[in-house]
C-alpha cells in the first residue's frame, strides 16, 4: 500500500466495477429516452436489487450487505456516471426512506418494510416537505390523530422523490402540539384508503425521477406503523439528514467531475479561430480552476465521510461539505456549458443536463442558507 | 464436475491507450484493470454448469499482484477458489510461456473442463487457450457460443459459429473451451458476493512452486518479439460521390471503387 491513508481499497474497487457494469448494461443505452419520458422503468429497481446495489450499506439480516461509507460512495459515484442524476435520485430514494425505519423501527417493522425495498420489489420514499413547510421542518401541518388503534392522517406532502410510484412513505406528521416536539414519523403504505398522488411534477432537472405531491384524506394508518415513540420524529429526521447531505455532496462532486471531463474532451475537439479551444489560455485556465475545485471538494467530502464512518459528529462539517460541493458544481456546470458554446445549450450534450440537474443540489436535503444557519450556530457557539 | 477458468487482467476497454517511450509497450500508469470480458463469459458458464451438475469452480490468473482483484471478482460471482501464478521472472513473457506456467498450475488438479477466453482484448492473440490444451494433451474447442454437458457429466456438446452456420462438436471430457461473446450474460459480482469472496481460498504460486525453470520465462525467452507498436491510422475524410442522376453517381462510384479503393 502507498504510504498514506487511502479511502478506497480492493472491495470498493470491485463494487465500483459491478456498478459500472450495471450502468453500462442497464442504464446508459436507455437513459436519454428515460429522461424524455420523465421516468425509468420499474423493473430497474428489481434489477438493481438483484445485483445487490440497492442493499449496499444495510444489514444482511434485512437482505442488505453492510460495507463502510466508502462502499456506498463508490456505488453512488459510479451510478452518477450514467449521466442522469434523476436515475440516481429515483433509485436512491430508499436511502432517505429506509434509514429512519432502521434507526427508530422495531424488529417487526424492520423485517416487514426493509427487505422488499432492498430487493427492488417495493419503492421507498421520504415525506417531510409540505406545500407550506420546507426548510422549517418543525412547522409541518400534516396531522395524525390516534383513534382505535389507527392514526387518522390528514394533510399533504410536496416534492416527494419517487412520490408518484412509492409503495412506502416514511412520513412526518404532527401527533402532538406545535413545534418540533410534536412531530412523529409514520410509515404510510400507498394502498391505504385516503392516500392519493398527484401527476408527476414537471421540473427543471432530474427528469428521470418521478417527483410528486401526496395527499392524505382521512388516511387510516395502523398505529403499529409509528416509528419509535410519538414526538421522536424531528430527531429522526435530523439524524437522517446527515447521510442525505453526504450523498448530495457526492452527487455534486460527481456532477462537477462529469462537467470537467466533458469539457476537457470538447475543448480538445472543437476548433475556433483555427485552433482547438484548449489552445486558448483562457480555456485552459478555466479547466485548471475546475479541476482544482473538484479535487478539493472531493477530498473534503471524503475526509468528512471518513469521520462520519468512524462515528464522529460531523453535523457542521457535512453542512460545509455540501455547500462547498454545490458551489463547485454550480461553477463547474456553468463553465462547462460556456465552454461548449451554443452546443452546451442543446439537449444532445451532457453538460446541458448536468447544468439543469445540478440546480436542485443546493436546495434539496437542506438549502444552502439552512446549511449556513447550521454552520454559523456551531462557529458562534463552540468556544471550547 | 470440476471446472477451471483461466482469467487474464486487461486494460478496461474504455481506457485511453498510449504507447510508451520505448515504442514497444503501452503506458500503464492511468489504466484501469479489469477481467478480460471473454473470461467473464467463461466464469459465468462455469458457474451455470456447477449450479446444474455440482462440483467446484477454480479460477486461475497469471500476472502481477493486482490480478488478485480480478480473481476475487470471479470468486464474488460465485467461483470457489483461486490460484494466482505470480513471479517477477514472468514479466515480459509471451503467450507460449504464460500458457506453459498456467498448464503447470492446473495439470495436477482434478478437472473436467477448462475455460479460457477466445482471446485477450489487449494483445488479441488468442494463443493461450490452444497452447494450454496442447500442453495438457486434451481436446480444445475455440470460439464457442453454446455449451451442453451430458447428464452423466462425461461428455460435452459445443457450438461454434462459422459464417452464418453453426458447427456442432461433441467431445469426451476433459476438454478446453475458449469462450466467445454470446455464450451467456455474465452475472454481477454483488456486494454480498464480494464480502464472501474475502474468505475464499486464494493460493499464490511462483515458478519455483510449480517446478519450472525461470530461465524459460520473461522477456529473454520470448519466441514472439514485439518490434514496434503504432497507433491505428487516422481515419481519412469521407468522400461524397458527385453526379446529377443516380446513374451518373453509380458510374462514378464504380469508377472510384475500381481506381481508388481497388476493390472491384
Ligand atoms: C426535485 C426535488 C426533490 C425533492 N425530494 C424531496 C423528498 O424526497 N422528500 C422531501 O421531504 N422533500 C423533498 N424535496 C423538498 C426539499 O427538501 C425542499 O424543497 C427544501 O427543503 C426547501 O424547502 P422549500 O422548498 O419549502 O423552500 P423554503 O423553505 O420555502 O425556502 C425558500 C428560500 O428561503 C430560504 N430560507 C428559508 N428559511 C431560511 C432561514 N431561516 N434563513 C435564511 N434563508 C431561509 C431558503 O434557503 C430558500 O432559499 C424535494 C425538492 C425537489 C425540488
Ligand atoms: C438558442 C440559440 C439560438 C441561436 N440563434 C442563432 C441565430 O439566430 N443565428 C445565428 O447565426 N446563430 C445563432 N446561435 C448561435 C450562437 O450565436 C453561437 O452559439 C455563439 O456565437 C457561440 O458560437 P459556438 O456555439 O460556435 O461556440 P464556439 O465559438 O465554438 O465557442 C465555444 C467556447 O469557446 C470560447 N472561445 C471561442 N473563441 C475563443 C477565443 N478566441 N478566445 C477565448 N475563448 C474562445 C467561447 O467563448 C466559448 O466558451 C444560437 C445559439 C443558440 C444556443
Amino acid at each position: 500500500m502507498d504510504g498514506f491513508q487511502e479511502y478506497f481499497g480492493e472491495i470498493h474497487s470491485m463494487v465500483r466495477q459491478t456498478v459500472r457494469k450495471f450502468v453500462e448494461r442497464e442504464i446508459r443505452p436507455f437513459v436519454d429516452d428515460w429522461e424524455e419520458q420523465g421516468e425509468f422503468p420499474l423493473e430497474l429497481y428489481a434489477k438493481a436489487g438483484d445485483a445487490g446495489i440497492l442493499g449496499i450499506g444495510y444489514p444482511e439480516s434485512y437482505g442488505g450487505s453492510a460495507g463502510d461509507t466508502f462502499v456506498k460512495i463508490a456505488a453512488t459515484e459510479e451510478l452518477m456516471r450514467c449521466g442522469s442524476a434523476g436515475v440516481a435520485a429515483g433509485l436512491g430514494s430508499l436511502d432517505i426512506g429506509i434509514p429512519p425505519i432502521l434507526a427508530l423501527g422495531t424488529e417487526e417493522q424492520k423485517s416487514r418494510f426493509i427487505p422488499p425495498v432492498l430487493r427492488g420489489e417495493k419503492i421507498a420514499a421520504l415525506g417531510i416537505t409540505e406545500p407550506n413547510a420546507g426548510s422549517d421542518v418543525a412547522n409541518i401541518q400534516t396531522r395524525a390523530v390516534k383513534k382505535n388503534g389507527h392514526y387518522v392522517v390528514n394533510g399533504s406532502k410536496m416534492f416527494i422523490t419517487s412520490g408518484a410510484r412509492a409503495n412506502l412513505l416514511t412520513c412526518a406528521a404532527r401527533t402532538g402540539g406545535e413545534g418540533s416536539g410534536g412531530v412523529s414519523l409514520l410509515v404510510m403504505e400507498s394502498d391505504t384508503p385516503g392516500y392519493s398522488v398527484s401527476e408527476k411534477l414537471k421540473k427543471m432537472g432530474w427528469w428521470a425521477s418521478d417527483t410528486a405531491q401526496i395527499f392524505f384524506d382521512d388516511c387510516l394508518v395502523p398505529a403499529k406503523n409509528l416509528l419509535g415513540e410519538e414526538g421522536q420524529g424531528f430527531y429522526g429526521i435530523m439524524e437522517n439528514f446527515q447521510n442525505e447531505r453526504l450523498q448530495l455532496s457526492v452527487m455534486a462532486n460527481m456532477t462537477a467531475q462529469l462537467a470537467l471531463e466533458e469539457s476537457l474532451k470538447y475543448a480538445q475537439e472543437r476548433e475556433a479561430f483555427s485552433r482547438p479551444l484548449s489552445g486558448f489560455q483562457v480555456t485552459r485556465h478555466k479547466l485548471a480552476d475546475m479541476a482544482t475545485l473538484v479535487e478539493a471538494s472531493r477530498e473534503f467530502t471524503y475526509r468528512v465521510a471518513a469521520k462520519m464512518d468512524a462515528g464522529k459528529n460531523q453535523v457542521k462539517e457535512i453542512s460545509m461539505a455540501k455547500n462547498f460541493a454545490c458551489t463547485v458544481s454550480d461553477r463547474a456546470t456553468y463553465d462547462a456549458v460556456q465552454i461548449h458554446g451554443g452546443f452546451g445549450y442543446m439537449r444532445e450534450y451532457l453538460v446541458e443536463r448536468l447544468y439543469r440537474d445540478n440546480r436542485i443540489l443546493s436546495i434539496g436535503g437542506g438549502t444552502q442558507e439552512i446549511m449556513k444557519e447550521i454552520i454559523s450556530k456551531f462557529i458562534f457557539e463552540s468556544k471550547k | 464436475m470440476n471446472i477451471i477458468v483461466c482469467l487474464k487482467q486487461v486494460p478496461d476497454t474504455e481506457s485511453q491507450i498510449k504507447i510508451g517511450p520505448d515504442g514497444k509497450s503501452i503506458v500503464t500508469d492511468d489504466i484501469k484493470w479489469v477481467m478480460n470480458p471473454y473470461d467473464e463469459f467463461g466464469v459465468e458458464e462455469a458457474l451455470r454448469l456447477k449450479e446444474k451438475h455440482g462440483g467446484e469452480v477454480t479460477v486461475v490468473g497469471l500476472g502481477p499482484k493486482r490480478v488478485t482483484e480480478s480473481i476475487r471478482t470471479a470468486l464474488a460471482m460465485g467461483a470457489d477458489k483461486g490460484i494466482l501464478v505470480s513471479d517477477e521472472a514472468l514479466d515480459g513473457s509471451d503467450s507460449l510461456a504464460n500458457a506453459k506456467a498456467i498448464a503447470a498450475a492446473v495439470k495436477d488438479l482434478d478437472y473436467d473442463l477448462i475455460f479460457t477466453g477466445q482471446r485477450g482484448v489487449d494483445d488479441d492473440l488468442g494463443l493461450v487457450g490452444a497452447t494450454i490444451a496442447e500442453l495438457l494433451g486434451i481436446p480444445q474447442f475455440s470460439i464457442i457460443v453454446k455449451v451442453e454437458v451430458a447428464e452423466d457429466g462425461k461428455s460435452v456438446k459445443v457450438e461454434r459459429p462459422i459464417e452464418g452456420e453453426a458447427l456442432i462438436i461433441e467431445s469426451n471430457l476433459p476438454a478446453l473451451i475458449t469462450a466467445q461473446k454470446g455464450l451467456n450474460e455474465p452475472r454481477y459480482a454483488s456486494l454480498p458476493g464480494i464480502m464472501k469472496a474475502k474468505k475464499k481460498p486464494l493460493e499464490e504460486k511462483t515458478l519455483a512452486d510449480l517446478g519450472l525453470d525461470s530461465a524459460e520465462f520473461g522477456e529473454g525467452a520470448r519466441k514472439l518479439k514485439i518490434l514496434e507498436l503504432t497507433p491505428p491510422p487516422e481515419r481519412a475524410a469521407g468522400k461524397i460521390v458527385e453526379g446529377e442522376t443516380p446513374q451518373e453517381k453509380a458510374a462514378e462510384l464504380a469508377k472510384l471503387l475500381h481506381d481508388e479503393a481497388k476493390v472491384l
